[in-house]
């Protein structure tokens, strides 16, 4: 009944999305557009519900309301079938196979694209779509290293390429930058605009620093609603934002 | 009508019996995560201990009052030198604490074997529990009546135990977070220790029990200890009352399943339910739920 | 020379299976007695269950307790269809004309053929797993709960085993076996053949598990292990993973339970027991079970214990069993074959090392 030409491909539309936890409301009334080709950032304090709306879109918690995308209604399929319909997420913490090398990490995350009986076979030579994701993030040197022993920033790379190897049309990092270098932020924001083009990424984040420097939109979500989005410029201005966020890190928007 | 009566009564006794050593369980499985194999021989200990008891005080009317403390205090000690030497080294892996502790339970039953002979030891019930009380036409068996009640005191004691006492509040704290607890002061490791040696304790007080309706032999935990885990499954981990509930409807429904059909197959189909039933409620009857994975 | 030398290293467990067929096909039938050959064909059969058990626990994190059941499963289908073979053709087996009614049950008759036998030996465990798995695995049962879920089913088959004994021969089971497929069970000849049939399935079934380990399925399967609810973001469904994993063992371990039976002459419940699927958990331990080869060599060796120390020292047996679990799963984990390749590392570093030296 969604005919795909009257809608933009790709552009995931959330209405009135709600999750209570044991009649606790968690989110409530969440509107949101993302757009494609766009560094989307998601911001506000903790509690806000940030993690929990990325959970509710990837199939981790149950909730109402609709998360349109390419005709599909997120909240209705598994987590499995969200993944499989172009939609990756990372987590807080870093989860990548420890005792696989980067490249088995990688490779398995091809598995959307094949067949059964691929399956039961080896990896013969490393397919063309993994070596591209490699190189993207930067890892070639490290390729055949145990997961494990990457330090924390490459495991969040390694993390995003697994989920360029998908091919996820719409990605949710969830504080990819936390704990990371100044250097290591820049390279990671590099790395998102690379990719950004031709996919909606969606980035929760503390680090103002961070967002300022990269964030093409903002949204603020506070006590389970989106308070505002708008530029990073609006976002400053807005005096709403700065009540949420005076006391508990103001120094976030006080610089600007 | 008459049916319905006695297999209720049957499937009671037989689930306040199960309660009994499932208790222990929700304890050191649903408080600690450990899957303690060698419970069932913990109940053998116990049973034993009213043996050795009923040696010394002759008296079949007063031993038992002897016997309960004592199989506490066995089976209790028992645990905890299982906690101090091997499951101390190995939390946070569940499946391989079942593999240690079968091994344990295997030697335990050898060594009960050696000790007390493969002969089955008889233990005298008292003489006031000899007879039955009519209920509702049923004449149910003092004995059965005994443990019913037994594994109700055991029920509000634990509760009370971890709901009013700052030992009980120091364990549920050690339960959600183990860190945070450490942190304001509570000794975690003497908690575990404490948790295991009340939940094998209360194996034991089982085992006195169990020795008013069988026979006291080495083998005799084995005839417990699935059905033990599967009332912690149903119940929901950790979770008293729904060890309570599930105990006895696992009774029952096996009273009811033998009258129909016979013992074995009655064995088989309770097994089949609970498997059914874990797909309505794949966490039991009670869970704990919790926010997100991440 | 790194990718060379990895791509070698690949290889690997295929020299440890040439030299274990070496052992089972050439060495043992020419060393051992008929008797000895016989009972070390049985320790093959636990072992074809081992590797199995390896793939669903050792890979797939799935604690499989209830073995004995798919190993009964395919002993029994094969214990049938050699009961009727010994009854001859439209007699019905003994312990009918005993304890039942005398009339063969519908569902013994199709395994008058030998070719519906070998089909139930797979076909039947496997679906049986798969109900079993989907049920479990589908509903994201925790691994707890599995493995004691399994092990009550096992002991619920038992009960059934025992009491069923019209159709079963109960606690005696199904005795007094005289052919295979025609072959008759007392001949040197044809046990020793029997022997090599069941030696060569395990080579044939380790191969194949060689396979599944080195094939992708195998890295997503050792990836649901360790992070579940990641491997879901990666577009699985991890459920169907374990399934896949959890039917395999099933097959193998009714393979095994079906090639136990010729050698033993007889199937019964205590061969199915709880106790007797804990046997096959503990070869694996002890071999190691995350490895290829060290959930059959496990298993090889614990079936050699227990025939010759509960032979020696029937009491005691018990003891070292029990003392077997406690020592390898506290200390040893990851089995006896994982300390080999340790202890090899250990002494390369070493050599390396030293060449390093010299060569500066």
């Amino acid at each position: 009944m969604n005919d795909p030409q009257t809608h933009e491909p790709d552009h995931l539309e959330i209405k009135d999305l709600a999750v209570s936890f044991d009649g606790f409301k968690a989110i409530s009334g969440v509107d949101l557009a993302l757009k494609q080709g766009r560094l989307h950032f998601l911001i506000g304090p903790n509690g806000a519900g940030k993690t929990t709306l990325v959970d509710a879109l990837t199939g981790l918690v149950k909730a109402s309301g609709h998360a349109t995308y390419r005709g599909k209604d997120l909240l209705s399929l598994k987590s499995h079938q969200i993944v499989r319909a172009g939609v990756g997420r990372t987590f807080q913490t870093a989860t990548v196979f420890e005792e696989l090398s980067v490249l088995q990490n990688l490779d398995i995350a091809g598995g959307v694209h094949r067949s059964a009986w691929g399956m039961i076979m080896a990896r013969r030579k490393v397919p063309t779509y993994v070596e591209e994701a490699l190189e993207t993030i930067g890892l070639q040197d490290v390729s055949r290293r145990p997961a494990g022993v990457l330090a924390h920033g490459q495991k969040q790379w390694l993390e995003i390429g697994m989920l360029l190897v998908q091919d996820a049309k719409v990605m949710f990092l969830d504080e990819t930058v936390a704990g990371m270098s100044a250097e290591e932020r820049e390279e990671t924001g590099e790395l998102l605009r690379r990719i950004c083009p031709d996919r909606t990424i969606v980035v929760i984040e503390h680090d103002m620093d961070f967002v300022r420097t990269f964030a093409d939109i903002v949204t603020v979500m506070h006590g389970g609603k989106v308070l505002t989005e708008g530029t990073v410029a609006e976002i400053q201005a807005n005096p709403q934002v700065q009540e949420v966020y005076l006391g508990r890190s103001a120094e976030g928007t006080a610089h600007a | 009508m008459d049916v319905v009566i006695s297999q209720t009564f049957t499937g009671a006794s037989y689930g306040a019996t199960l309660l009994l050593v499932a208790l222990g369980l929700t304890l050191t499985f649903g408080q600690m995560g450990v899957i303690n194999m060698a419970h069932g021989e913990f109940l053998m200990a116990g049973a034993y201990s009213a043996y050795m008891t009923q040696q010394l005080i002759t008296n079949a009317d007063i031993s038992i009052i002897f016997a309960l403390p004592f199989a506490f205090i066995v089976a209790g000690l028992l645990g905890l030198l299982l906690e101090v030497l091997v499951i101390s080294r190995m939390y946070h892996r569940t499946l391989d604490t079942l593999l240690v502790t079968f091994g344990v339970s295997l030697v335990l039953q050898q060594a009960a074997k050696d000790i007390f002979g493969a002969q089955a030891k008889a233990v005298k019930a008292p003489s006031w529990l000899h007879g039955q009380i009519p209920i509702f036409g049923y004449r149910y068996p003092l004995t059965q009546l005994f443990i019913l009640v037994l594994s109700i005191a055991c029920v509000i004691g634990l509760t009370s135990l971890l709901k009013y006492t700052g030992f009980g509040r120091q364990i549920r704290a050690t339960v959600q977070n183990r860190d945070l607890a450490e942190t304001v002061g509570v000794s975690t490791r003497s908690i575990d220790r404490l948790t295991f040696f009340i939940g094998s304790g209360l194996a034991g007080v089982a085992g006195v029990a169990v020795t008013l309706i069988t026979a006291t032999e080495s083998t005799m935990g084995q005839e417990y200890i699935i059905w033990a885990f599967l009332v912690v499954v149903a119940g929901g981990i950790g979770q008293i009352k729904g060890a309570v509930i599930a105990a006895f409807a696992l009774g029952i429904t096996r009273a009811f399943l033998t009258y129909w059909t016979d013992g074995s197959m009655a064995v088989v189909l309770t097994f089949l339910l609970v498997v059914v039933f874990l797909q309505v409620r794949p966490q039991g009857l009670f869970a704990t739920r919790t926010r997100s994975l991440a | 020379m790194n990718a060379r030398v990895m791509a070698f290293k690949a290889y690997f467990p295929l020299i440890g299976i040439a030299i274990l067929a070496l052992f089972l096909l050439v060495i043992a039938p020419g060393a051992l007695s008929s008797f000895r050959l016989n009972n070390l064909g049985k320790y093959c059969c636990y072992a074809i269950a081992g590797v199995g058990i390896g793939l669903a626990w050792g890979r797939g994190g799935m604690l499989v307790l209830g073995q004995g059941l798919f190993f009964g499963l395919g002993a029994y289908a094969m214990g049938m269809h050699l009961k009727l073979e010994a009854a001859g053709p439209d007699a019905v087996p003994d312990f009918m004309m005993n304890f039942g009614s005398g009339v063969l049950p519908a569902w013994w008759a199709p395994f008058r053929s030998g070719a519906f036998t070998i089909a139930a030996i797979v076909v039947i465990p496997a679906l049986v797993a798969l109900v079993l798995g989907l049920a479990v695995f589908k509903r994201r049962i925790k691994g707890a709960y599995f493995a004691i879920l399994s092990q009550a089913l096992t002991v619920a088959f038992g009960a059934l085993l025992v009491s069923q004994i019209k159709y079963t021969g109960g606690q005696t089971g199904l005795n007094s076996l005289s052919t295979f497929f025609g072959y008759n069970l007392y001949d040197p000849v044809n046990k020793k053949m029997i022997y090599m049939i069941t030696a060569v399935i395990l080579i044939v079934m380790l191969l194949i598990t060689f396979q599944l380990y080195r094939s992708r399925f195998g890295e997503v399967l050792i990836a649901t292990r360790d992070q579940e609810e990641r491997v879901r973001f990666l577009g699985y469904d991890p459920a169907n993973i374990k399934v896949v994993a959890f039917v395999i063992a099933a097959i193998m371990a009714s393979i095994g339970g079906a090639m136990f039976v010729p050698m033993a002459g007889l199937i019964n419940p205590r061969e199915v027991s709880a106790l007797a699927s804990i046997m096959l958990i503990a070869g694996v331990a002890l071999g190691g079970r995350a490895t290829l080869l060290g959930p059959a060599i496990g298993a090889l060796v614990v079936g050699y214990g227990r025939t010759s120390l509960s032979e020696a020292y029937p009491d005691q047996w018990t003891y070292f069993l029990g003392a077997m679990f406690i020592i390898v799963i506290l200390f040893i984990p990851n089995g006896l074959t994982s300390v080999i390749p340790k202890a090899w590392q250990a002494l390369n570093r070493r050599r390396t090392d030293i060449k390093e030296v010299e060569a500066v």
